[in-house]
């Protein structure tokens, strides 16, 4: 096959752009410019797209023995991801600003981009696996479950699926590193990215504040009385206990938590930790990796966080929204993060939490 | 697969005759500013060669200042006649709006570091600078203006600039010419252009890379920029490059580029052109040019979707400028003819060369079509 290789300048997507190479695809090398304004240095483990990044994946493309281009999605990226988490944050949710780029840039803007040009998939260093099943190719999780990144690819439609390659699946990282030094690569040891690649400094809640404003409110309990002062309601999250300052204890001495975060009235609430209980939720705007969903209750997993454990529940589709039941009930659950299905390791789909109790 | 190279404005083969003659002095020993006959035999190669390329260029040997790079020659030049005009009070740097960023980027410089007021001369549609507007700034302000730097021709359009005139405007003002695309390409003569100075490249003619020459009058005197054993005129030090200035002065006394034919390769081209992509323009055509530069448009299309394209099918062209993050920007020479930035960014640069063939032309004209057809897609998609 005819693949573009998106390039991070990191050591997954070069071993996975060179294994493409190895398995006989026509490669060609692209790292996405997605900063207007980049850094001229990584540092340590933040950020990315910074110049030493795209010089690092040149590098990698050299040396593997491939073309190798830049693609400017900067305005795509900013569109779509950066404009979105921040809409997202106004609107008291938590969103998961990786899992947007692989939607509407890596596998949309990318992807068609690609298509267009007249090749057939795009390949990266995602730690996840696809398989061939008789209902076409599914979406798997990777076989290092510590690095499995299947959750962020779960809002990938199935026809996106039949154009991704992600060579990385059925290795540890610390294989794929090995890997990366016997080939060469100068990138073996490159610390891993973290965090959130457009915060470099990695301060989300001053970066948040400084574009979002830091206007002061109430921090309530459950009845509606105000006990502090917040400085930015979002720069909160659904099940945060440290840092609240407040100086009114409850009646048991018991900590409060942060339960609900209400963006119309800049108000935080706070409540105690049974209060954070959530065993149902609801995710708005599915997208299903593989045969779709109906009101037939069917048991599964549910994921709600990158990096989160798998929690065994029941879920269906009412028609609108995704619903999944916990058997377990779970402690803090913002709305904006996506849920995501799995049945054991495949990728059933995905949704937007929207409504939890 | 096919391997055809169009992209000799960037820089073109290394010549055989100056392969060799790079080669043989690699094997002599001896630092040219040496006192023994080692040193003798090395500065003996160096001065035959800086007369040969004075002759091919039109000025006096002990003009020629070696340099690293044609990049080194316009720095030397611009600021240090800059700050020769400012210690008389002259401040204003007047340049093209067209030139290359060997230019640009040190005029900027002068004004962000050192007081420099930058004047940029703009160019009409077809890339000629505006000699009206150059006038008006004279007349006004020429007191005031320490340099006036215009590049001979132009890098991206190849649209060719009228220097006499603009040495007759500058009067008394000294002006630098960055000639690097046109010498050995169109007649070029320093002294009769009556310049201050003017800039030359060898990777450019068939020379090798890394290897630059200031034509300096003689009787200018300048701030340096690299001190030390005060080499060349004490404007530039650095012991002298002799493998690279023989390979230089090899390739500036060959006639192995022939107008003419470079000419007729890319008339060819661009009739060729014309038949299949109708809409494409050709910048700079109502211009006069170099013969083998040609800068075309392809609207609903993106640069770099293109240059991939072509690259895949083994044609090696340019998008002009890139940034430092390596993302293709409009190009700064086709917004001051009056492109819009959607327009800049659907050009390619084609530039043929002595070694390029009408086969090489008739390859790209078959692969064209198809590569427009699916930039057009990647562009909507
Ligand atoms: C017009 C012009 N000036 C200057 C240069 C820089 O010359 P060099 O590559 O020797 O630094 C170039 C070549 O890219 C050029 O085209």
């Amino acid at each position: 096959m005819k693949l573009i290789a998106a390039m991070s300048g990191g050591v997954d997507s070069a071993v996975a752009a060179a294994r493409a190479v190895e398995a006989g695809h026509e490669v060609i090398g692209v790292h996405l410019a997605l900063a207007s304004n980049p850094q001229k240095y990584r540092s340590g483990a933040r950020g990315c797209c910074t110049i030493e990044d795209s010089h690092d994946a040149r590098r990698a493309a050299d040396v593997i023995g491939i073309p190798f281009y830049i693609w400017d999605m900067a305005e795509e990226f900013h569109d779509g991801v950066v404009e979105d988490f921040l809409a997202e944050y106004a609107a008291g949710r938590t969103p998961n600003p990786c899992l947007r780029c692989n939607e509407k840039i890596k596998f949309a803007a990318v992807l068609d981009r690609a298509r267009a040009m007249g090749f057939d998939g795009v390949v990266t260093g995602h730690y996840a696996r696809t398989q061939i099943s008789e209902t076409g190719k599914t979406l798997h999780r990777a076989v290092d479950h510590s690095k499995d990144q299947s959750y962020v690819l779960s809002v990938l439609t199935i026809e996106q699926i039949a154009g991704a390659i992600f060579p990385l699946g059925d290795t540890t990282k610390v294989d794929i590193r090995k890997e990366a030094e016997a080939r060469g690569l100068a990138v073996a040891q490159k610390p891993d990215s973290h965090d959130i690649c457009f915060v470099p400094s990695g301060d989300n809640a001053g970066w948040l504040r400084d574009r979002l404003g830091s206007e002061v409110g109430p921090i309530v309990d459950q009845e509606g009385v105000k006990i502090g002062e917040h400085k930015g309601a979002y720069t909160y999250t659904i099940g945060q206990r440290k840092g609240l300052g407040l100086t009114v204890p409850t009646v048991d001495g018991s900590p409060r938590f942060v339960l609900k975060i209400e963006p119309v009235t800049n108000t935080v609430v706070v409540g105690a930790r049974e209060d954070l209980a959530v065993s149902t939720m609801k995710g708005e705007r599915p997208v299903w990796c593989g045969p779709g969903v109906t009101d037939q209750v069917l048991r599964g997993f549910v994921q709600v966080r990158a990096h989160g454990a798998a929690l065994p529940c029941s879920y269906f589709f009412d028609g609108t929204l995704l619903v999944a039941q916990l058997d377990e009930p779970l402690l803090g659950l913002a709305t904006g993060q996506a849920m995501v299905i799995y049945d054991g390791d495949r990728v059933v789909g995905s949704a937007t939490i929207c409504e939890t109790a | 697969m096919s391997s055809i190279y169009v992209d000799h404005a960037a820089t073109t083969p290394m010549l055989d005759s100056a392969r060799t003659a790079m080669t043989l002095q690699l094997a002599q020993l001896g630092n040219p500013s040496s006192l023994h006959t080692h040193g003798r035999a090395t500065r003996k190669t160096i001065e035959d060669a800086r007369e040969s390329i004075a002759k091919q260029v039109g000025c006096l040997a002990s003009e020629v200042i070696f340099t690293a790079s044609g990049t080194e020659a316009n720095n030397i030049a611009l600021k240090g006649l800059y700050w020769q005009g400012r210690d008389k009070g002259k401040q204003v740097v007047v340049i093209s709006a067209i030139e290359h960023h060997a230019i640009l980027d040190p005029a900027q410089w002068l004004a962000d570091h050192e007081g420099a007021e930058v004047l940029l001369v703009p160019v009409s549609n077809s890339g000629v600078i505006d000699l009206d507007f150059l006038k008006d700034v004279v007349s006004k302000r020429g007191q005031e203006i320490a340099v006036i730097s215009i590049m001979h021709s132009n890098n991206e359009t190849g649209v060719l600039q009228p220097i006499s005139e603009v040495v007759a405007i500058a009067g008394e003002i000294p002006v630098h010419c960055d000639a690097v695309q046109s010498f050995k390409k169109v007649p070029l003569s320093f002294s009769e252009l009556g310049l201050y100075a003017l800039t030359l490249s060898a990777h450019k003619i068939g020379g090798p890379l890394g290897i630059g020459a200031l034509i300096l009058r003689r009787t200018v005197e300048i701030p340096a920029l690299l001190h030390g054993g005060g080499q060349e005129r004490e404007i530039r030090s650095g012991t002298l490059n002799a493998p690279s200035i023989v390979g230089f002065a090899t390739a500036a006394e060959s006639e192995h580029f022939n107008a003419k034919n470079v000419q007729n390769l890319r008339d060819a081209f661009i009739e060729g052109l014309n038949k299949i992509i109708p809409d494409a323009t050709i910048n700079g055509s109502k211009a006069n040019r170099l013969p083998g530069i040609i800068n075309v448009t392809f609207p609903g299309t993106q640069s770099d979707t293109l240059l991939l394209l072509m690259d895949s099918q083994g044609v090696s062209c340019s998008t002009g400028s890139a940034c430092s993050a390596g993302v293709h920007e409009a190009s700064h020479v086709l917004l001051a003819m009056g492109h819009s930035v959607e327009s800049a960014q659907s050009s390619l640069r084609f530039s043929f060369g002595a070694s390029s063939t009408q086969a090489d032309v008739d390859y790209i004209l078959s692969v064209v079509p198809d590569v427009i057809t699916r930039g057009r897609a990647a562009n909507l998609s």
